[in-house]
């Protein structure tokens, strides 16, 4: 049973405040900003709470999305309901941040009127609620011209028309009414995966959570197939031929999915209700299909005034075509650093030095592959000592690869079944989020005697770090087929 | 407040409610009745509408008008329950439409609350069992919830609704599956087999929650967790790597998955789960930091050599704050492992300059106190913080400085003797704390009754190193802890409660006290009672027994496959020894599992002996009534056996009580005559 539902900014603004059942005063949206921001780093924050009043909440673009309740409240079911309030009100408003919220305060009230009542969650279903839900999106988007380019010189076909601005997947479901025609849908492939590496070279861990979204624009969507690779295996014991090219261990699928052709034909059924939907989730570790997209080869040594000096060789190993986007290297360092002068390969890079988290940041907005890029770091490091070494590494590695998945796993065919009304355009996007390869460097004995009588290691983590949005520059594709 | 309206709203939703077909309009009857619930004033109004809304014929409006009666009779609380209404919706439980039917539960929970909620009959179950697919994830939730109250009235329905919630139980959606893991424990209190299954059945869906996207679940699927293993340690033991810490990950979740990885630890992983840990134990949040140092403590009561071996490199960064977690954790360490004392004194010395805060300070200074004689230059750190004394601020510094500073002068007179004598006058006459004063004071008068006396009272309580095999947690019964399951409890700071929890304070002074040797067969006894169902008591006579060294004693049961939990140290009386094993029952292949057999070997001298068993047992036996009320035939077993006991005591010799579970004649029988020959054979050499 929930008793009241909030938004707040990160400022602690009231965005949204719904009180369902009368039992509490609003003057624990105030009291709940209060808990939460005086929370020290170490405790957490899910649940708190105030004499009767238990707040639980999830963070979710930058806002808290707040329900309060009783103590004896399933969390779970609190969690995941707060969870697919967030993911209706960014299908319905387009993206989920302070601004569209705000924008679209009555088209949210009207949600939570549907979604709850008296406390009690009725359905979140989004093929019920749009016969229901009757306020327009507004979006908060300016008129870009970016978006003409999409238009072909005198109706050519050119190859911009097959690729879609990362911003056409952000929009909201309702719109499409007055728009009329664009009736799309969206097919997300999204990996994230964490890889750690040891300093000699050898993968320690490997873990990959992959998953297909369907985002449906379409008021009404009859049958979809989606068609897998047809090598696509699940566990080790469904190898076929000459040992599958693409294989997960585990893999579940949204309830509405029908996999009567899912075993011979490797093909998903289902009909999409509006809005973005898991459709399937799977998982792979231990062993990767393919090498590592980066390398990274650490040199650090300290120089005769007691600086420390870090060379940094990063190495892309991607085919050409493809680049790995947002890169960004985070290097611990010892405490107490306090300057860092730099050497970069190319402008575009940056770096600099995050004292609170005590750690070198080198960030590479564009990074082909074949590649090499390399760094150099000198720090001023007071009271160095040889102990202080221990704290260098791991180097955690972050970065988007678009167009690309680790699994290999392929959309072989989007089809809409013939009785759709209407010509629909179908979307397919893939990528990768999160890449963790984490070597541990071990540098040998060192020729400094100093050093020498230490036995000392590094250890890097080349680490994907999990952002909650992908943002896609020019990774969009189009499937024609 | 959204709802409550200005004077005109009301007259308008008045006029809208006095018309008898409001409900032709869905959504505007809808919105109506969603709005009069704050307004006492249009109660007379919102009856009819309510009543002709719950046979409307669209869904809409009878799942509005279902809770409309909640809102309703929340709003009137005192007024008398119309019958009328509450039979209307339980026979509304049979609509179509299964949120009509869900909401039809939740009003009947709010109107009939003083009666204890919505009747849970025999029918009403099994239709909501049957309609349980109908459902979207939060009726499931609801209804799940709701079945709880329900007890099966025979072993065969309940495993008929048992196989029907199977499905649900590794639902993908972790609302359900909680859910329906929470309904099956409490349908199955009283088997806790099929509890422990259902356990091991959840165990994919949990782990899967704790990959979910969103961080709360994560989270939430974490304490959960925590909870399971409390009955079932050895649950995610191969999972261990999906408790890894993520870089980016917050704090809070970093520190759930330490405390996870410390639960999973094994022989064969453990080398993996160290240098894991020790990679967190730099982590920029200082409370990550310290959490995997203390939990790389813990896993050193099993493992000493190889945690003792990172403590002490840990000490080499010269950190304050690792530093003084090292401390705090090695003092812990070696209370229950005595036997590293060696190590971690040499490892302790001279990291007292980076030690700042008072906890940290207090337990290098109870390091220094016990193990004085070990170290060679603790006269000079003493006093060094005995020359800084004036300016300490915290109170349980200088009190640990005072105890210190007496034991080492009890080891090392000579080097102790002038500092000492300084830091006595300086509490005694210039400290304006009373407790620190008062203390000193006590000292320096212990001091005058001569030295022994103040050994005796000074003499630092050691642990019993063969407590060391104890400390593992014993599983937990589910229901210790199903109650909290599902529900925000286990998710609060602290909710779960970690061993030794210590904040400050030197070791002797915490809730795990060492037991001496009496306390010992108290908690062993205890959990006597907790695991094991029928008790056997024998007589041997070997009275010499008790004179062999433990070593050998140990030595000789391990070769017959008893292995020994603990003992008392040879030469006391009364000597005990607790000893269990693990029987295969090849004979009949029915029942595949073996039976576990507990033992205790009592030797108690004399007859006054007798009093202080009898009065143990019937502790042990009032616990067993206090946990269980349906183990009635065991206590009166447990008495039956009591009087043996009494019968036997008369004659010298080792009392040997076993306890079996499950009951197995014949094996225990084996394992007595076994035991009694290597009684015999120890005894004779």
């Amino acid at each position: 049973m929930i008793s009241q539902v909030f938004i707040l900014s990160s400022q602690g603004d009231h965005l949204i405040y719904k009180d369902f059942r009368g039992e509490a005063g609003s003057d624990v949206v105030n009291l709940f900003y209060e808990k939460v921001t005086a929370l020290t780093g170490d405790q957490p924050p899910v649940v708190m709470r105030h004499k009767d009043v238990h707040f639980v909440h999830v963070r979710q673009g930058g806002l808290y999305w707040v329900a309060t309740t009783t103590a004896d409240t399933s969390p779970f079911t609190i969690i995941e309901f707060l969870n697919r309030l967030t993911a209706l009100v960014k299908d319905y408003c387009g993206s989920l941040s302070e601004r569209s919220v705000q924008m679209n305060f009555a088209l949210i009230y009207e949600l939570l009127d549907e979604v709850v009542d008296y406390g009690y969650i009725q359905t979140t279903s989004s093929d019920i609620l749009k016969n229901f839900i009757q306020t327009e999106a507004v979006s908060s988007k300016p008129f870009s011209l970016f978006d003409l380019s999409n238009v072909g010189l005198f109706g050519a076909e050119t190859q911009q028309s097959k690729v879609a601005p990362s911003s056409a997947a952000t929009r909201p479901i309702q719109s499409s009414r007055d728009q009329g025609g664009k009736s799309e849908i969206f097919v997300d492939v999204i990996e994230r995966m964490l890889v750690v590496i040891g300093s000699n070279g050898v993968l320690m861990k490997a873990d990959i959570e992959g998953e297909i979204k369907v985002k449906c624009y379409m008021p009404t969507c009859s049958e979809m197939r989606i068609g897998l690779n047809e090598e696509f295996s699940i566990g080790k014991s469904q190898l076929r031929g000459y040992g599958a090219a693409v294989r997960v261990d585990e893999c579940s699928f949204h309830q509405a999915v029908r996999l009567d052709e899912f075993d011979s034909l490797r093909i998903l059924r289902l009909c999409p209700s509006q809005g973005e939907q898991t459709v399937m989730q799977y998982q792979l570790s231990d062993d990767l299909p393919s090498a590592p997209p980066f390398r990274l080869f650490p040199t650090i040594e300290r120089d005769n005034g007691g600086r420390l000096l870090m060379y940094m060789k990063l190495r892309c190993d991607l085919p050409p075509k493809s680049a790995g986007i947002n890169v960004s290297a985070t290097i611990p360092v010892p405490k107490g650093s306090v300057s860092l002068s730099q050497e970069l390969s190319s402008p575009d890079q940056s770096a600099e030095l995050q004292p609170q988290s005590r750690a070198v940041v080198w960030k590479i907005p564009r990074f082909p592959g074949g590649t090499q890029l390399s760094a150099l770091f000198k720090l001023e490091v007071p009271g160095f000592s040889s102990a202080s070494m221990l704290e260098v590494g791991p180097v955690s590695l972050s970065f988007e690869l678009p167009k690309i998945t680790a699994t290999g796993l392929q959309i072989r065919f989007l089809r809409l079944s013939p009785f759709q009304p209407g010509p629909a355009q179908r979307w397919v996007r893939f990528g990768m989020r999160t890449f963790d390869s984490d070597h541990e460097v071990g540098p040998g004995p060192s020729e400094d005697p100093v050093q020498d009588c230490f036995h000392w290691w590094i250890h890097c983590l080349l680490y994907l770090s999990q952002q909650d949005d992908v943002c896609w520059t020019e990774s969009v594709c189009c499937l024609t087929s | 407040m959204p709802y409550i309206g200005s004077e005109d709203t009301v007259r308008d939703l008045r006029r809208v409610l006095s018309n008898p077909n409001v409900q032709s309009d869905q959504l505007r009857y809808r919105n109506t009745i969603l709005k009069v619930i704050r307004l006492p004033s249009l109660v007379e109004y919102v009856e009819q509408p309510l009543t002709a809304g719950l046979r409307d014929r669209a869904a809409c409006v009878r799942r509005v008008a279902v809770l409309g009666w909640a809102k309703l009779h929340n709003l009137q609380t005192n007024s008398e329950i119309d019958a009328a209404v509450v039979n209307e919706l339980y026979s509304l439980l049979r609509d179509p439409d299964p949120v009509v039917m869900v909401n039809c539960l939740r009003a009947l929970e709010e109107i009939l609350r003083e009666e204890g909620g919505v009747a849970i009959n025999k029918p009403i179950t099994h239709h909501l069992l049957n309609r349980l697919k109908e459902c979207d994830i939060w009726g499931q939730c609801e209804v799940l919830r709701i079945l709880q109250r329900y007890r099966p009235q025979s072993e065969d329905e309940l495993f008929n609704i048992l196989s029907l919630l199977d499905v649900s139980l590794i639902s993908p959606h972790p609302p359900v599956m909680a859910a329906t893991l929470s309904l099956f424990l409490s349908l199955c209190s009283g088997l806790p087999a099929v509890g422990l299954a259902a356990l091991e059945r959840v165990r994919g869906p949990l782990l899967a929650a704790c990959g979910n996207t969103s961080r709360e679940m994560q989270f939430t699927a974490l304490c959960h967790i925590q909870l399971l293993l409390r009955s079932l340690p050895g649950l995610m033991g191969e999972h261990y790597k999906r408790f890894f810490c993520g870089y980016a990950e917050p704090a809070y979740i970093k520190q759930r998955k330490i405390e996870v990885l410390v639960e999973l630890v094994n022989d064969d992983n453990v080398a993996i789960l160290l240098d894991e840990l020790r990679g967190y134990c730099t982590d920029v949040n200082i409370s990550t930091a310290h959490a995997a140092i203390s939990a790389i403590g813990r896993i050193g009561r099993s493992y000493s050599d190889k945690c003792l071996e990172i403590l002490t490199e840990l000490l080499g960064l010269k950190q304050e704050h690792i530093t003084s977690a090292v401390v705090q954790t090695m003092r812990d360490l070696v209370w229950v492992c005595p036997q590293c004392s060696r190590t971690v004194c040499s490892a302790v010395e001279g990291c007292e300059a980076e030690i700042q805060d008072s906890q940290g300070r207090h337990a290098l200074l109870w390091l220094l106190g016990v193990y004085g004689e070990q170290v060679s230059s603790v006269p000079y750190t003493l006093e060094v913080f005995i020359d800084g004394v004036r300016s300490e601020a915290s109170v349980g510094v200088k009190m640990e400085l005072l105890t210190a500073t007496v034991r080492l002068f009890l080891c090392r007179p000579a080097e102790t003797q002038d500092m000492l004598g300084r830091l006595l006058h300086y509490c005694i006459e210039e400290e304006t704390n009373m407790c620190v004063s008062d203390q000193a004071l006590l000292y320096y008068r212990l001091l005058h009754c001569g030295i022994e006396e103040t050994r005796k009272v000074l003499q630092c309580r050691r642990s019993d190193p063969s407590l060391g095999v104890l400390i593992g947690r014993p599983a937990e019964p589910i229901n210790q802890w199903s109650y909290i399951f599902n529900t925000l409890e286990p998710l609060r700071p602290g909710a779960i409660e970690t061993e030794s929890a210590t904040i400050g304070g030197s070791p002797e002074h915490m809730t795990f006290d060492p037991k001496p040797n009496n306390d010992l067969s108290d908690t062993l006894s205890y959990s006597f009672g907790k695991t094991v169902r029928s008790g056997e008591s024998e007589h041997v006579q070997c009275p010499t027994i008790f004179r062999c060294s433990p070593q050998s004693l140990q030595a000789a049961m391990q070769l017959v496959n008893i292995q020994t939990l603990a003992f008392t140290p040879p030469h006391t009386l009364p000597w005990r020894v607790y000893l269990y094993t693990n029987t295969q029952n090849k004979h009949s292949a029915d029942t595949c599992h073996g039976t576990l057999i507990l033992g205790e070997l009592l030797y108690t001298g004399e007859e006054i002996q007798k009093k202080s068993k009898d009065e143990e047992n019937v502790g042990v036996e009032a616990r067993q009534d206090k946990r269980e009320e349906e183990r009635e035939e065991d206590t009166a077993e447990g008495r039956s056996e009591k009087e043996r006991v009494k019968k036997n005591t008369a004659e010298k010799g080792i009392k040997v009580t076993l306890k079996q579970q499950p009951r197995d004649e014949k094996a225990l029988k084996g394992f007595l005559s076994v035991l009694t020959t290597v009684l015999h054979a120890l005894s004779s050499e």
